[in-house]
């Protein structure tokens, strides 16, 4: 009775199945986005690979970077400004570096809004007030915040510096429907081709960095890229080192649970 | 419980025997898990992953309770309690790393420990309700895992709920109505998450208990082993401590370090960058894909495109999906094959294999988006798959012509065995070799 009941509902089935998968497909226009649109170029950094580690030097010219540049628009929501002291930023630098942020706060005798200087334990401030007031500015687009943002996109900072790098003008060949609208540009590396943001990083020395690299538009894009790495995954160093540890306790574990599972059964046949 | 041979608890210490005369528990353990459990001495590794299945649910138990410390389970603030727990919280990240990529690592044991027992015929008799209670326990882990990717409120956890719970909208009349009971409101929403973080808190206990079921029910014929011949006697076996503890110890050991590498060096491979952009009820991602593990059953939901015999695709979506799943607790009526081991069953074997690339097909197109030929390709293995266990395995169980097998475990084991142990010339075939 149950095969039978089966063999019935595996035919229903089946030949449901197979009714609709010979059915003809509607012809949906082909899309021709994927002939312009580009995979991120390969981006090297020192945070790569299981032994990989922050290149120190390279994260404060990234924040130098997010700080003259992206943090107009961009916030940084998750991170704390004390944390810069992981990256080499010493605890008075940091208390320094904080002071020059403006957060919002209560005004203690009116309590009315007010602002106030940024103290290490606040985290970035955002650059407007809220959603609306971003969107307002930005041409009704809202600019993510970064916080996370290498986790978030396919690609990670590969993805991040070519799209930072990769504006330029529309191919000749580029069909009139993809062609970027007023207020949007074309950037290859972006999934569909047009971004509200405008190129962020235009003439090389946008920036001055302090230790006397060349602030090449390149150099810039991958300095920032490598600090967004670390805002996205400030404990990398530290999962690094302890999974080389954990993996070699293992695998000396292992050996050994190993030889003894074959110790014990050494007279048994199996 | 188990084999008239199976040695029984004697205490050493006079502590252990004031505890066992006033709680069996030294004796319960004993019997479960140590010397007085006669094991089937020919046990492969593909024997390891039940033990190793414990193991994730243990890790997943203890890992998110600790998480559950440091969340919070509220649309304002979840998201954000997720990376204060990666950034601020003491080895936080090793925490959620562990506990997001201890799932798939759960699931990837248990399909292992599914698929041993689909080859092996562990289901059959008698061992019917142990399979059964397994599925049980797999049904729950997959509503735990759907309920739990929901908590870090990323747009994958916010559209993937907002999808599995209006399949729910799929049933006739009421279906809506039921949507909104169980969503606690018109669409995915605070009480929502509270619920399924309340949920997700309750069912690994109970998966815990229906493990002890399945264990229980287990010990009552004990373990299946690759011939699928029954023990006979107790040359068959061997204790289960030190021999298949020790054995075990190296299969964790091997686990724990694919689990690390993966938790240590790629943690974010088998998830979903979207998942790491707060929810946003007004954007929806390009592709919206469950969690790979859900993958096949996906395909399967996704594989009905045409209303059929009045039935919406929707409504077929849904039956088969959860049809993919119930068909497997008729299976030891759908296989009446009396050999278990599919090592015996040349036709068998083939169709087998067969359904585990299937399978594999099936879960390649479920997280591809739904276009062609993706959509195409899962509608003819999904057809295979109802086909598979539906048609295909009665009629292989009654038209195949089976292998000999072995008359005794320890005689497929020790198969001359005197002959290569003794000098050359000097073994007598006659002689039977004994364990």
């Amino acid at each position: 009775m149950v095969r039978l009941i089966g063999a019935l509902a595996g035919i229903v089935f089946v030949v449901a199945l197979l009714v609709a998968a010979l059915m003809p497909r509607d012809s949906t226009p082909p899309d021709t986005t994927h002939l312009f649109h580009k995979e991120p170029e390969p981006l090297h950094l020192a945070s790569d690979g299981p032994f990989g580690r922050f290149d120190r030097q390279q994260l404060q010219r990234g924040f130098q970077v997010y700080k003259e540049v992206c943090s107009a628009c961009h916030s940084l929501d998750h991170v704390a400004i004390r944390s810069l002291e992981d990256i080499g930023f010493s605890g008075p630098e940091v208390k320094a570096l904080a002071k020059t942020f403006t957060v919002p706060s209560i005004d203690p005798k009116t309590g009315e809004p007010s602002t106030r200087p940024g103290v290490p334990s606040d985290h970035f401030p955002s650059p407007y007030p809220n959603e609306t007031a971003a969107r307002a500015a930005n041409n009704n687009a809202l600019p993510p915040d970064l916080s996370l943002i290498v986790k978030a996109r396919e690609g990670g900072a590969a993805y991040i510096h070519s799209l930072l790098t990769g504006f330029q003008n529309p191919p000749a060949n580029l069909p009139e429907d993809k062609r970027p609208p007023e207020g949007l540009h074309y950037n290859p590396y972006f999934a569909n081709l047009n971004i509200a943001m405008p190129p962020p990083l235009t003439t090389d020395g946008q920036v001055t960095y302090a230790d006397g690299t060349k602030a090449t538009v390149d150099q810039m894009s991958r300095d920032v890229s490598a600090f967004l790495v670390w805002t996205a995954e400030p404990k990398l160093e530290n999962r690094h080192r302890t999974g080389i540890a954990v993996v070699i306790f293992l695998i000396i574990a292992s050996a050994l649970a190993y030889m003894s599972y074959r110790n014990i059964w050494a007279d048994k046949k199996h | 419980m188990s084999f008239p041979w199976a040695e029984h608890y004697e205490p050493k210490h006079p502590v252990m025997r004031w505890v066992d005369q006033r709680l069996p528990l030294p004796r319960l353990v004993y019997n479960a898990v140590g010397a007085g459990y006669p094991v089937p001495r020919n046990l492969n590794y593909f024997w390891n992953f039940g033990v190793l299945a414990g193991f994730a649910l243990v890790l997943q138990i203890v890992t998110g309770v600790i998480l559950a410390m440091h969340y919070a389970a509220n649309t304002g603030v979840a998201f954000n309690s997720v990376e204060h727990i990666m950034r601020d919280v003491n080895s936080g990240w090793l925490l959620r790393y562990a506990h997001a990529n201890g799932a798939s690592f759960f699931f990837i044991v248990v399909y292992l420990h599914i698929f041993r027992g689909l080859f092996y015929g562990s289901y059959k008799p008698p061992r019917e309700v142990v399979w059964m209670l397994g599925l049980v326990i797999f049904l729950l882990m997959m509503a735990t895992a759907f309920m739990g990717y929901v908590l870090p409120w990323g747009q994958m956890s916010f559209w993937g709920a907002t999808v599995i719970t209006n399949l729910f909208s799929a049933i006739p009349v009421v279906g809506d109505t039921i949507v909104h009971w169980l969503l606690g409101g018109f669409s995915v929403d605070n009480a929502a998450l509270n619920r399924f973080f309340s949920l997700h808190f309750l069912l690994p206990f109970v998966i815990a208990g229906v493990v002890i079921l399945h264990i229980w029910s287990l010990h009552i014929p004990g373990s299946s082993n690759p011939t699928g011949v029954e023990v006979k006697g107790p040359q068959d076996t061997l204790p289960f401590h030190p021999y298949y503890t020790a054995k075990d110890g190296f299969g964790l050991g091997v686990f724990l370090v694919c689990f690390a590498l993966v938790v240590f060096f790629a943690p974010n491979y088998l998830g979903h960058a979207d998942n790491y952009i707060k929810a946003n009820a007004l954007s929806t991602p390009a592709h919206i894909v469950p969690e790979w593990y859900f993958w096949p059953f996906y395909a399967i939901l996704r594989a009905f495109t045409i209303n059929f015999l009045w039935i919406p695709a929707k409504l077929w979506g849904v039956m088969a999906m959860f049809a993919a799943i119930l068909l497997l607790f008729f299976l030891p009526w759908l296989d009446r094959s009396p050999v278990r081991s599919g090592s015996y069953r040349p036709v068998f074997k083939q169709f087998f294999w067969l359904l585990v690339v299937d399978v594999l097909v099936l879960g390649w197109c479920g997280g591809a988006p739904a276009a062609e030929p993706y959509v195409r390709i899962s509608q003819f293995a999904a057809a295979y798959y109802f086909a598979h266990f539906l048609i295909i395995l009665p009629l292989v169980s009654k038209l195949e012509k089976p292998l000999p097998l072995p008359n005794s475990i320890s005689e497929s084991v020790l198969h001359g065995e005197a002959e290569e142990a003794a000098p050359i010339g000097t073994a007598s075939p006659s002689v039977q070799p004994s364990a």
